[in-house]
């Protein structure tokens, strides 16, 4: 199991800052979910831990290692440990789901095409998908495409999984198979789970930890009960979703 | 309004984009170069991407090139006419064509298909996550994406340039013999008279280095892609405009080198 720990991380973008020393720990075998408006930065904080991006400032530290510092060899090492599900289910639309589910397994092992075919078959199963291995991402819909994800990202039985936005863009019912699909994986494979979202449905029920991320920096971390019951003014605005508040809409540079 | 800051900006700005494209692509092919020993392991890739981008050209390069060579041979024979000999318009044909004609135009032709559909396939790969994807997955986006669409290039418009060589000189033959009145065998004896095997080489290290030249292209614009569906239209206007003026600007210098260094024989 991984551990994560971001230390005084700065980022901007074009001059725009986007983090400013987001400080945050995450402990092997939780389910953490990081909160927070639209634009706050949760999917680049994402990305830093997976060394897509690097910090400006400060580090992000992988069981002690400081991503930003490996090598190009060694961060394809580090990230054979992650698995990422993305907002947009991120498929390869030139395979088939099969391929998708495959894909890290055929770069990565000498396993025969019918091991992989199993492989992709049971992690299919385990998503809640069956007979769809021949399809086109094309020819799913939008909660398919993110159970691929899901099968996707555990293809290679990873460490940890990172989420971003899981349940954006999905019927209430299907954002509730997602969270119950969330609790399983994180239970049934023991394995570090980081959550980003601005869905509290999500947040509350698939959490063992929330960090709340508001202008760059996290300013509230507790458990769900915590969250609930929170007189952060920030958080609880965000928690009510009120346009009234400390957060003002647009305040942000 | 003018003022110095907006002047220094409006210079300034093209001069940093230029140096910020010349580097990255420049680091883009190193990382091909670094690469290269996991070529095999990718060639699949390369082998799909020959087949898209060397067959699926064909057309387009051979219909160039028959008309090409029409061309040449029609404006020599109006350049020659009363003042020297027909025999001399197979030479002028086959030079032109082996030479020049034959690579460059090929080259443009290939440039604007290939490094089109190269940057606009991977930008749009860019824009929904997939490359970010791949990373996660611990795939290098570099070996699996660009070396194989780069050496596929490489291989491929020598190829298709041989292709197109022979039907250019075939097409201004036709025309010769249909329309001048030059018959195929004065043709011929005119093209063997100043043939050169040097010319043909060059022709085809031309060829392979505006290959290169293609596929970097389209590979850095399409991986430079950010913003959506306009930020990859922009990023394949950009890769078909860089990679036609890097293909004429390299042309330039690879003649300078071919034809005065390496293949120079002297002031006879």
């Amino acid at each position: 199991m991984i551990t994560v720990e971001c230390r005084n991380v700065w980022k901007s973008f074009y001059g725009k800052s986007v983090l400013r020393g987001v400080n945050l720990t995450i402990r092997p075998g939780e389910t953490i979910v990081i909160i927070g408006q639209s634009g706050t930065g949760k999917s680049v904080l994402l990305k830093h831990i997976v060394g897509l991006l690097a910090p400006d400032r400060g580090s992000v530290l992988v069981d002690g290692v400081d991503v930003g510092r490996l090598s190009n060899k060694k961060l394809f090492e580090l990230r054979v440990r992650f698995g990422m599900v993305f907002q947009s289910a991120a498929l390869f639309d030139s395979f088939t789901v099969d391929g998708n589910v495959g894909f890290g397994l055929r770069e990565h092992t000498d396993m025969s095409d019918e091991e992989i075919a199993r492989i992709c078959a049971e992690k299919l199963h385990m998503v809640g998908l069956d007979d769809v291995g021949s399809k086109a991402p094309s020819e799913l819909s939008g909660g398919m495409k993110k159970r691929v994800g899901f099968a996707r990202a555990i293809a290679m039985n990873p460490e940890c999984v990172l989420y971003d936005e899981p349940t954006t863009g999905l019927d209430p019912i299907m954002s509730d198979v997602i969270n119950n699909l969330i609790v399983k994986l994180s239970s049934e494979l023991k394995i570090t789970s980081v959550v980003v979202t601005h869905d509290l449905a999500s947040a509350y029920k698939v959490g063992d930890r929330i960090a709340m991320l508001h202008d760059g920096v996290v300013i509230f971390e507790g458990t769900p009960d915590e969250v609930r019951n929170t007189n952060h003014p920030i958080v609880r605005q965000f928690i009510e979703g009120r346009a009234e508040g400390p957060i003002v809409v647009g305040s942000r540079e | 309004m003018l003022t110095p800051q907006n002047a220094f900006r409006a210079v300034g700005r093209p001069i940093i984009n230029f140096l910020r494209d010349a580097g990255g692509s420049t680091l883009m092919l190193l990382g091909i170069f670094k690469r290269l020993k996991e070529l095999p392991r990718t060639s699949r890739q390369t082998f799909l991407q020959m087949e898209a981008i060397g067959l699926g050209s064909m057309p387009l390069v051979f219909i160039t090139a028959i008309f090409v060579g029409a061309v040449a041979s029609v404006q020599a024979a109006y350049q020659f006419q009363d003042y020297v000999p027909m025999v001399f318009l197979g030479s002028v044909v086959g030079k032109s064509v082996i030479l020049e004609l034959g690579p460059v135009l090929s080259a443009l032709v290939v440039g604007g298909r290939v490094s089109a559909s190269i940057a606009a396939e991977l930008g749009t790969m860019k824009v929904t996550e997939q490359i970010d994807a791949m990373e996660i997955l611990a795939i290098d986006p570099q070996r699996y994406l660009v070396m194989p669409r780069v050496v596929a290039c490489f291989i491929m418009l020598p190829v298709l340039t041989i292709f197109a060589d022979v039907l250019a000189i075939l097409g201004g033959m036709f025309v010769a013999n249909v329309s001048i009145g030059v018959k195929p065998n004065t043709f011929i004896e005119g093209l063997r008279m100043f043939f050169s095997v040097d010319d043909v080489i060059s022709g085809i290290l031309k060829a392979a280095t505006f290959g290169a030249i293609i596929g970097l292209m389209g590979c850095y614009n399409g991986f430079r892609t950010y913003g959506g569906a306009q930020g990859v239209g922009k990023s394949t206007m950009h890769a078909v405009v860089t990679s036609c003026i890097c293909i004429l600007i390299a042309d330039y210098f690879l003649s300078s080198v071919l034809f005065r260094v390496i293949f120079y024989k002297g002031v006879a």
